[in-house]
């Protein structure tokens, strides 16, 4: 059994603050924390950190880590082959639908807009863009895969414009 | 039958809201999670918590195995769906029977005929409801000879769906062409079925709905709500009563919707949805949502129900226990979605950690949420991260706290749309009342041109 405050109890200490003369309170339990700040035109907020189970049937993996980082720009690693990266953490799909065919394969030819992929991030279906102009040389990324910020999806050879 | 024992087959903030009244009415809770949400917040919050598969929903939440099967291993007397994922899925509604268990929401023939566009048309055309001209259709093709004939834009839908997911207003053919095979898509990762309809696309109408009840037999109604403030059909922002509507159209509207419900011999908490054409005082059905939604709060704000517990009741076979005339709303609500998405890069996805998350409290306010500083919101599932409920005696003093509300939330770590909530709480034409669906998109062009 966990315990959790309430909307009530948030309700009734927020009362009880009113009348007092502090402007914070800091309330910690072994198993939550929850701090109150009086800040401008007397307004309060919460802020409630829940300490985890006692009974942990917890998972002992890692929770997932998300690079806070922008997806590197197209720069060739010097062998003429530029990558096409991940923008954002999510599920890799080579194709729109199941059974279909892909949007690209080794050998094809793309142009900045062309659809290469779909990155599934909360519910949504995001297109990868090629974002150059080439042959797709590598495909580095199962469909299906699990793919992070910068991750490099294909490798595209470059073709001059 | 009393319910002592519900599982409840959900996430995020949905799943604390219905822990919150469960535990209230001293119901024993079991919660259903996937991997990556075992140790999240309602996991904390619930009784007992099972792990019924790993973290992509459609291996944990949208796999109907597996919740039943964890409600047989909890020996729970029911299960909650919340929104989303089964919610709206006939056959976890079947297996639930099948299996002696108490699917809280309406009944499976109900779900199947209310989530597929073409059967609710049907019933709405019987039960004398306007409706705007669509059909189903197969292919690209098939939509545009449709188009062709309606006139552009029109707007693909997915026929099991709800919620706005998959949903694309089209206005070439060419465009029609590119996104048909993405609005599959994300039709079959929503709903897991990918069959599309089309429908002629009002211009500017606005997004009014009803909170229904019923219990099977009666169905009562809990008043309003407008819900225009949307982009691609998700809605940002909601608030109870519909400002700016004719008592009469309201009237009109209300009593759609009942009459729906009731053709419909509904049970189970409902929403009725309508697009309104204010101008021409013309209404018309776009469909019911056989669930709780995510708006509620601002009807239980102006209400005083809690409409998870109402639910319940009527899901354990409990005839409805209010009468009409015994509600009556005072005052009016908001409600502000804080959705883990970046406006300024078109709304790109924004799943991370959570480094703080510190929300205002006080009267007249209520935030339902999930998270909490050091909390990661993962890409599996919807943005959502918060709702922001801010009450007033009228309009302008709800939109007045609420402005007050989001000046005083902090999340860091993960970019969130509150700039935006802000701006629109603050904007002349939103507090001036009456804008349409189409108003939030065109003030976005306006904003970044």
């Amino acid at each position: 059994m966990s315990e959790r405050l309430t909307l009530d109890d948030v309700r009734e200490i927020l009362a009880l603050l009113d009348d007092s003369p502090y402007d914070e309170m800091t309330l910690t339990t072994d198993r939550f924390s929850v701090s109150f700040s009086r800040s401008g035109g007397a307004q309060w907020t919460q802020e409630t950190r829940t300490s985890p189970r006692a009974d942990s049937s917890t998972t002992d993996a890692a929770p997932a880590v998300f690079a806070a980082v922008e997806a590197p720009a197209h720069a060739s690693a010097g062998d003429g082959l530029l990558p096409v990266n991940a923008a954002l953490p999510g599920t890799f799909y080579r194709a729109p639908k199941p059974g279909a065919e892909p949007f690209v394969d080794v050998g094809s030819s793309v142009d900045d807009d062309t659809i290469v992929a779909i990155i599934e991030t909360m519910k949504l279906m995001n297109p990868v863009s090629a974002g150059c102009r080439g042959e797709v040389v590598e495909i580095l990324v199962g469909n299906g895969e699990m793919v992070e910020v910068g991750d490099v999806l294909m490798r595209v050879r470059s073709v001059p414009a | 039958m009393t319910i002592r024992s519900v599982l409840i087959a959900n996430r995020g903030e949905i799943a604390c809201r219905i822990l919150t009244t469960c535990r209230r009415l001293g119901i024993e809770t079991v919660l259903a999670a996937s991997e990556i949400d075992r140790d999240a917040v309602p996991a904390r919050l619930a009784d007992r918590v099972i792990v019924i598969g790993a973290s992509p929903a459609t291996e944990s939440y949208l796999n109907v195995s597996a919740v039943i099967a964890a409600a047989l291993t909890a020996g729970v007397d029911a299960i909650h769906p919340g929104y989303g994922f089964l919610a709206e899925n006939p056959k976890l509604a079947r297996r639930s029977k099948e299996e002696d268990l108490i699917f809280i929401g309406p009944t499976a023939a109900q779900l199947a005929d209310l989530g597929d566009k073409v059967r609710a048309r049907e019933l709405a055309a019987a039960a004398d409801l306007p409706l705007v001209p669509g059909r189903s259709v197969a292919n690209a093709s098939e939509a545009a000879a449709f188009a062709e004939g309606v006139g552009y834009p029109v707007v693909l839908k997915a026929t099991a769906g709800g919620g706005g997911k998959g949903m694309t207003r089209i206005d070439s053919v060419s465009r029609l062409a590119e996104a048909f095979p993405l609005a599959q898509s994300e039709a079959r990762a929503a709903f897991g079925d990918d069959r599309l309809y089309v429908e002629r696309y009002i211009e500017n109408g606005r997004h009014i709905e009803v909170q229904v009840l019923g219990d099977g037999t009666d169905v009562i109604h809990f008043g309003d709500r407008d819900c225009s403030i949307q982009r691609r059909y998700q809605k940002l922002v909601e608030e109870a009563p519909a400002p700016d509507l004719g008592e009469g159209l309201r009237a009109r509207i209300r009593d759609a919707a009942v009459r729906f419900a009731r053709h419909c011999s509904y049970r189970g908490l409902g929403t009725v949805e309508f697009l309104v054409d204010i101008e021409a005082e013309r209404f018309y059905f776009l469909e019911m949502n056989a669930r709780i939604q995510v708006e509620h709060p601002v009807t239980e704000a102006v209400t005083g129900y809690d409409l998870v517990a109402e639910q319940i009741a009527v899901a354990g076979g409990r005839p409805l226990g209010i009468h009409q005339d015994d509600i009556a709303l005072s005052g009016h609500a908001i409600e502000c979605r804080i959705n883990a998405e970046d406006p300024t890069r078109d709304f790109l996805p924004s799943p991370g950690r959570l480094t703080r998350a510190v929300f205002p409290a006080g009267a007249g306010l209520r935030v339902d949420t999930h998270v909490e500083s050091g909390v990661d919101v993962p890409p599996f599932y919807d943005s959502l991260v918060a709702k922001i409920i801010a009450r007033g005696r009228d309009r302008l003093e709800s939109i007045d706290a609420m402005q007050t509300a989001l000046d005083h939330c902090r999340i860091e770590g993960i970019t969130t749309n509150l700039p935006l909530q802000r701006a629109i709480m603050s904007d002349a034409q939103f507090t001036a009342g009456c804008v349409g669906t189409r108003w939030l998109e065109n003030y976005l062009s306006k904003r970044h041109v």
